[in-house]
């Protein structure tokens, strides 16, 4: 079940990795594109950080769900104490 | 500026301390093992652990440091606030789990599970002790910044009060009392950062001729033609000499007229001299600011808060409330007076420091690119786009490094509620750091900005509202550090007592003498901070904090992860990225023009390596130094 998880885990953190790396290479290669301001007078560069970090939120409560269902009935951390 | 201490603010301050304390010594009657001390029994609610992460977290960097860069430069400190979220999705999606699984108390722990080898712990722990230094740092500079204006006392005085009271509480109860700690400030900083946001989108914006003092920066006008002996001056400086003098970085003029320093517009067959502010130390320590010695009470001679909105949007002078959107789109479409700075020679030679006004488009502040580290990225060169990226990479890979954060993975009972806690503090994070661009920015029009110190945009933005919410917001950034420092400490003490003492050096010690030589190991490593945090005033603590996460990223994460996901890592694998990675950031961070600049006071053409921010070179060559060095060493691996 942690394969499982760790697979999730992995897929999610690509999709987050694209997200994040287009945001650092437009603002390095292409800052202009920043300056546009496509919804209601504000520019890319506040709308596409806002995103990022409502998409970290949002990806991480998919995780939380996708992976829930493997732990029930699982016992605690053995090897404690 | 002169900072005078208000007796609310002294009150609310040692209220928040008291119950800090107390909180402290409640916990610390029941904790006695040292699984209690270094992992609170593994009993920590998901829920309060999670809103604890975001406690940890939130440093003074996040707070004061990312506020007052944006407040100076706008969209740029922000940046920062990206890259430290998106570093957590790394920490939820790639770290949290094995992290859980395979350790117990330290970040060492999980590395070492497979191989039991010392010389891992040794390297790990030494990194980990590493990182934390460098990371208290910043708290501890970001603890003096607050102390001047809450308490009135100095610099240092702010570094002892906080070193003290951090090592009180980590002495008594470990990583209980640090855990309810965290879970406070954490709350309450989220809370409180969104009062201040809804009080800023409700005043909106105003026009304004200068700072909050209702002093109007004034612009003198003269025939360039003209010799200056023949200008005819205002009343207030008739008679004085002028003279001209050029920054030593800008390359712009200046024009002293008595004592008072201006910078120089040429218009058409005109100069417009626009007021700038000066501040300049004497041999004897006596301070000038503007020309007159700095007085220490309200109506004496001091720098005028500043931070105006110029024009806005139709030639309004006042936007009203605004929606969290129209405050960007109005912003947009106004100019701001922000200040820079540049030294010049007085009359009699010294040096003084000028502050002088850039009027700037919103449209320019909105955008990345205006702080000098970020201007690379709207350079045609290639190499001045690498400092960027390398910074972005740092914080993308940093937090997921950071021992004090690694740590609260085993302060919960299992992998579903440490899962569950990252994403509370996903949330709690997430919603402060959209929060500091609305701080950031309502600081630098909020009229009350200190031109010598970014650190206090934010407390001072909260002054700007009323005198009660700035002892609370202090207090509570005060606490922030509080918080911070003794997750830090408590990192650090693990890793002296369990990595290096316990394993490395063999000493077997007793449950008790663990706990008391980490309690020993605490002392000692809140002594190293507040001897740190003197030495190092006067510096962003944003910035400082993205060079602990460069070292932390270049000497933890190749290992971490390649334990995970390749098979070939041998454990001399591990050792040599953990030793390469961080010697090889320490290194260039030393060898920056920044510190060069900054710290050494020398030129920044006399540093050794081609940009600031290590990331981009040492956290790959952690790796290859791990994958180089595993395959050499494949053969003894197999032994095992």
């Amino acid at each position: 079940m942690d394969n499982r998880n760790a697979k999730i885990g992995m897929v999610l953190f690509i999709i987050y990795l694209a997200m994040y790396g287009g945001f650092v290479f437009l603002n390095a290669f292409r800052a202009d594109v920043m300056e546009m301001t496509p919804i209601a007078g504000v520019n890319l560069a506040i709308l596409y950080g806002f995103a990022l970090i409502v998409a970290a939120f949002v990806l991480a409560l998919l995780y939380g769900f996708l992976c829930k269902s493997d732990e029930q009935g699982k016992p605690a951390r053995e090897g404690d104490k | 500026m002169i900072y005078e201490a208000s007796f609310v603010a002294v009150t609310i301050f040692f209220l928040f301390v008291a119950v800090t304390l107390g909180l402290s010594f409640y916990f610390g009657s029941k904790a006695k093992s040292s699984q209690g001390y270094f992992a609170a029994h593994g009993q920590i609610p998901w829920f309060v652990n999670g809103i604890a992460f975001a406690g940890d977290y939130l440093s003074a960097a996040s707070f004061l440091g990312i506020c007052g860069m944006i407040a100076f430069y706008g969209y740029d400190g922000f940046l920062y606030s990206i890259g430290f979220l998106a570093g957590w999705v790394v920490a939820l999606f790639v770290v949290a789990e094995p992290m859980k699984k395979l350790g117990k108390f330290t970040f060492a722990d999980a590395l070492d599970a497979k191989f039991g080898s010392r010389g891992i712990k040794l390297a790990a722990g030494i990194s980990t002790l590493a990182v934390s230094i460098f990371y208290l740092i910043p708290q501890m500079v970001g603890a003096g910044s607050l102390i001047q204006p809450l308490l009135g006392f100095p610099h240092w005085a702010g570094v002892l009060i906080v070193g003290v009271t951090v090592i009180a509480i980590v002495v008594t109860a470990g990583m209980v009392s640090t855990t309810w700690v965290q879970f406070l400030k954490g709350s309450l900083l989220v809370i409180f950062s969104a009062i201040l946001t809804i009080m800023i989108l409700n005043r909106g914006f105003e026009t304004a001729q200068g700072g909050s003092d209702g002093h109007a920066l004034r612009t003198l006008s003269f025939d360039a033609n003209l010799p200056t002996k023949e200008w005819k001056l205002p009343p207030d400086l008739a008679g004085e000499t002028v003279a001209t003098v050029t920054g030593a970085t800008s390359k712009r003029t200046f024009f002293q007229i008595g004592a008072t320093t201006w910078s120089a517009e040429a218009a058409p067959g005109r100069w417009l001299l626009h007021e700038a502010q000066t501040v300049q130390e004497l041999d004897d320590r006596t301070i000038l600011v503007n020309g007159k010695p700095k007085g220490s009470k309200k109506g004496e001679p001091e720098l005028h808060p500043v931070g105006h909105v110029s024009k806005l949007p139709g030639g309004k002078a006042s936007s009203g409330p605004l929606g969290p959107l129209s405050f960007f789109s109005t912003l947009q479409d106004s100019e701001v007076i922000l200040w820079r700075n540049d030294k010049i020679k007085s009359a009699g030679g010294e040096t003084v420091t000028v502050y002088y006004q850039k009027p700037t488009p919103g449209s320019q502040i909105l955008r990345p690119g205006e702080h000098p580290r970020f201007k690379g990225i709207r350079s045609d060169k290639a190499i001045d786009k690498l400092n960027f990226l390398s910074l972005m990479l740092a914080l993308f890979c940093g937090t997921a490094s950071l021992p004090h954060i690694l740590i609260r993975y085993y302060t919960v009972k299992d992998q579903a509620s440490a899962r569950k806690s990252t994403i509370v503090g996903i949330a709690s994070i997430g919603f402060f750091y959209i929060l500091t661009l609305y701080l950031g920015l309502g600081a630098m029009t909020s009229g009350s900005l200190d031109v010598t110190d970014t650190n206090m945009a934010a407390p001072l933005l909260a002054k700007s509202m009323n005198e009660l919410l700035f002892a609370i917001i202090s207090a509570i950034a005060f606490t922030t550090v509080l918080g911070t420092v003794s997750g830090l400490i408590l990192a650090s003490a693990g890793a002296v007592t369990h990595d290096l003492i316990t394993s490395v050096m063999g000493i077997d010690l007793s449950d008790h003498d663990k706990v008391r030589v980490a309690k020993i190991a605490s002392v000692v490593v809140g002594a190293i901070a507040i001897v740190l945090g003197i030495l190092f005033k006067g510096m962003n603590v944003g910035y400082l904090v993205g060079w602990a996460f460069s070292v932390a990223a270049s000497a933890n994460l190749p290992a971490l992860v390649m334990l995970l996901f390749w098979k070939g890592t041998t454990k001399e694998g591990i050792i040599a990225a953990v030793v390469v990675g961080m010697t090889s950031s320490l290194a260039w961070i030393l060898l920056s023009a920044d510190t060069f600049t900054k710290v050494y006071g020398m030129s920044a053409d006399s540093a050794v390596v081609p940009f600031s921010q290590p990331g981009i070179v040492t956290i790959p060559l952690g790796f290859v130094t791990l994958v180089v060095v595993s395959l050499m060493t494949r053969d003894t691996a197999g032994d095992k």
